[in-house]
């Protein structure tokens, strides 16, 4: 069985909220209706999105490293938020792993976003039932679109490549790969929820330079001195 | 979390519904055993009637926390995974039940059906109270597990969360039971009064029990483990938006801490010494008010109670939305 899921680069994610914006028009313009925008250009704006990029500082100043990082639904392998549906109108679609809301079965009671520890379903203020990331699951099933193109929008709108999407159960899969060789690791894995989702590390290339690499090791005296000239001719003088 | 008043008094109401029930059947039981004077069918029909009007009251109120309430049958269909859906079932069926209650007592269906051992006879109307009695309990393990289950509220995700439901319950519907039976003007103002007293003191053990709990909870989740870094200097900057989202209006109250102190202490006045003074100076001056005030009293105080439940309750989540940018 398949679990599909996205892998965040936050070495790469430069927090520009390209995800956010194409997330939001992809949904907003879908099969489930136009996702709710109050005041877009107003005092106090307030709207459902299924993806955001947060921001953190991470040290104390000076030493201090600013962390961009993308949140949406993590699609859990054991998503707290389906048993408590007393509906059924959550669910986790056996096939490939994506945890959905039925729309037309939700009644907006949001028992599920109490169950979410990451604080990643929103309720649609105008519709009134929950929403959530479906990892754009009509793009990703469409058999019509070329292989390239069934991937969920945020995936494509990514300049820098920092959300990778695929198949985690899947050992040789481009985002399983990333996990094991670069630290890929889950959110709050305190609480046993699994998410699918991962997220790769910030990593520093720092250069180790030995002393040995400094002071020349073959030179017995360990004397370095520059030559003085005085007229001979030297290397400059026959090279050009 | 954000208090929702439809919550609020849904879980208030049905609380003091389910305990005036209650009330109403030990106080049959009682009477049975000769311990208490037999009372007049009227009696308890109109106190099921009351309790089924807190019931539907509650109900009622329970729609507003909906966004889609025409869809609300639907509910029903997951009892097997969500407490919230065993609610949904469960609380119709106590209704049903506290009416035919009420209903076999008015009709005086209380001709023994079968004399178990020559002593006990069991007429509709115990049948039914029962079947209500264990109905009730399980309504309030329901109502009291959709809170206490949920693991990422860690001050709800405890059984004091279900001891302080059927506690406070049982303790408002004994009050108003006490307070019933003062306005009907019978006999039975000390007993009702007597075992409200000592639900209350139950009710009070367990909430500051858990008060205490929450005192000292060390959370689980820390701004490390939601977003994996390990720094122990981890500040958000932007949540991501600058204004408000379901994710800040849910899961934040939004009041100063002394406004939560305040109704701490509101609450912890109103609803145990308070009612309990009352119903012990009503029984010293023979009072027939006085136990209408104390549950009157005591219900304000567990509006705030329910309140402080819901604000004090601090989400895993609200580590990702510190700071608006």
């Amino acid at each position: 069985m398949s679990q599909l899921a996205l892998v965040i680069d936050l070495n790469v994610c430069v927090g520009c909220h390209a995800c956010v914006t194409s997330c939001k028009q992809w949904n907003t313009s879908g099969w489930a209706g136009p996702m709710v925008d109050e005041n877009p250009y107003d005092a106090d704006p307030s709207g459902t999105f299924f993806n955001r990029v947060q921001t953190y500082e991470v040290g104390r100043f000076p030493d201090t490293e600013t962390v961009h990082f993308p949140k949406s639904c993590l699609h859990c392998e054991e998503p707290p938020c389906v048993p408590v549906c007393p509906t059924g109108a959550s669910y986790k679609r056996p096939d490939n792993g994506v945890v959905l809301v039925d729309y037309d079965k939700c009644i907006g009671c949001k028992y599920c976003a109490w169950a979410c520890p990451y604080g990643v379903r929103e309720v649609d203020a105008q519709q009134k039932v929950m929403k959530k990331c479906t990892l754009c699951i009509e793009r990703i099933t469409d058999m019509s679109l070329p292989e390239a193109e069934r991937k969920p929008a945020c995936v494509l709108a990514c300049p820098t490549s920092a959300r990778l999407y695929g198949d985690v159960h899947d050992p040789e899969s481009e985002v399983s790969l990333a996990i094991r060789e670069q630290g890929g690791y889950q959110l709050m894995p305190e609480w046993g929820t699994k998410p699918a989702n991962h997220y790769l590390p910030r990593w520093k290339t720092r250069r180790q330079i030995s002393r040995e690499e400094i002071v020349r090791a073959d030179n017995p005296l360990r004397k370095e001195d520059l030559t003085t000239y005085t007229g001979e001719e030297t290397l400059d003088d026959v090279t050009w | 979390m954000h208090p929702a008043f439809s919550v609020i008094f849904l879980t208030t109401l049905i609380g003091a519904g389910q305990g005036l029930f209650l009330a109403l059947y030990t106080g049959q039981l009682y009477a049975l055993a000769n311990l208490l004077p037999v009372q007049d069918p009227g009696f308890y029909a109109f106190g099921s009637l009351l309790a089924l009007l807190l019931l539907a009251a509650g109900l009622f109120a329970s729609f507003f926390h909906l966004g889609r309430p025409e869809r609300a049958w639907r509910a029903a269909s997951k009892w097997r995974t969500s407490w919230l859906s065993r609610e949904v079932i469960i609380l119709p069926l106590v209704m049903a039940l506290v009416f035919g209650f009420g209903l076999a007592h008015w009709l005086g269906w209380t001709e023994p059906l079968i004399v178990i051992r020559d002593t006990l006879p069991l007429d509709p109307t115990l049948i039914i109270g029962l079947v209500g009695t264990l109905a009730t309990f399980a309504l309030f393990v329901s109502t009291a597990m959709i809170y206490a289950s949920v693991r990422f509220l860690e001050e709800w995700h405890s059984p004091w969360t279900v001891s302080n439901f059927v506690f406070l319950g049982i303790a408002s519907g004994f009050m108003l039971a006490a307070a019933y039976s003062a306005y009907r003007g019978n006999q039975l103002v000390a007993f009702f009064g007597t075992w409200a007293v000592i639900a209350t003191l139950l009710g009070m053990g367990s909430r500051l029990s858990a008060l205490a709990r929450n005192r000292r909870l060390k959370r689980k989740s820390t701004p490390q483990t939601a977003i994996g870094v390990r720094h122990q200097a981890i500040r958000q900057l932007t949540q991501g938006f600058t204004a408000g989202s379901f994710n800040t209006r849910e899961f934040f109250h939004g009041e100063s801490p002394a406004t939560l102190a305040l109704i701490r202490w509101l609450y912890l006045v109103l609803v145990f010494p308070i009612p309990v003074a009352l119903i012990g100076i009503a029984y010293v001056i023979e009072s027939p008010t006085l136990p209408m005030a104390a549950f009157l009293i005591q219900y304000l105080g567990l509006l705030g109670e329910r309140w402080s439940f819901f604000a004090e309750a601090d989400h895993s989540q609200n580590l990702y939305y510190q700071r608006i940018a």
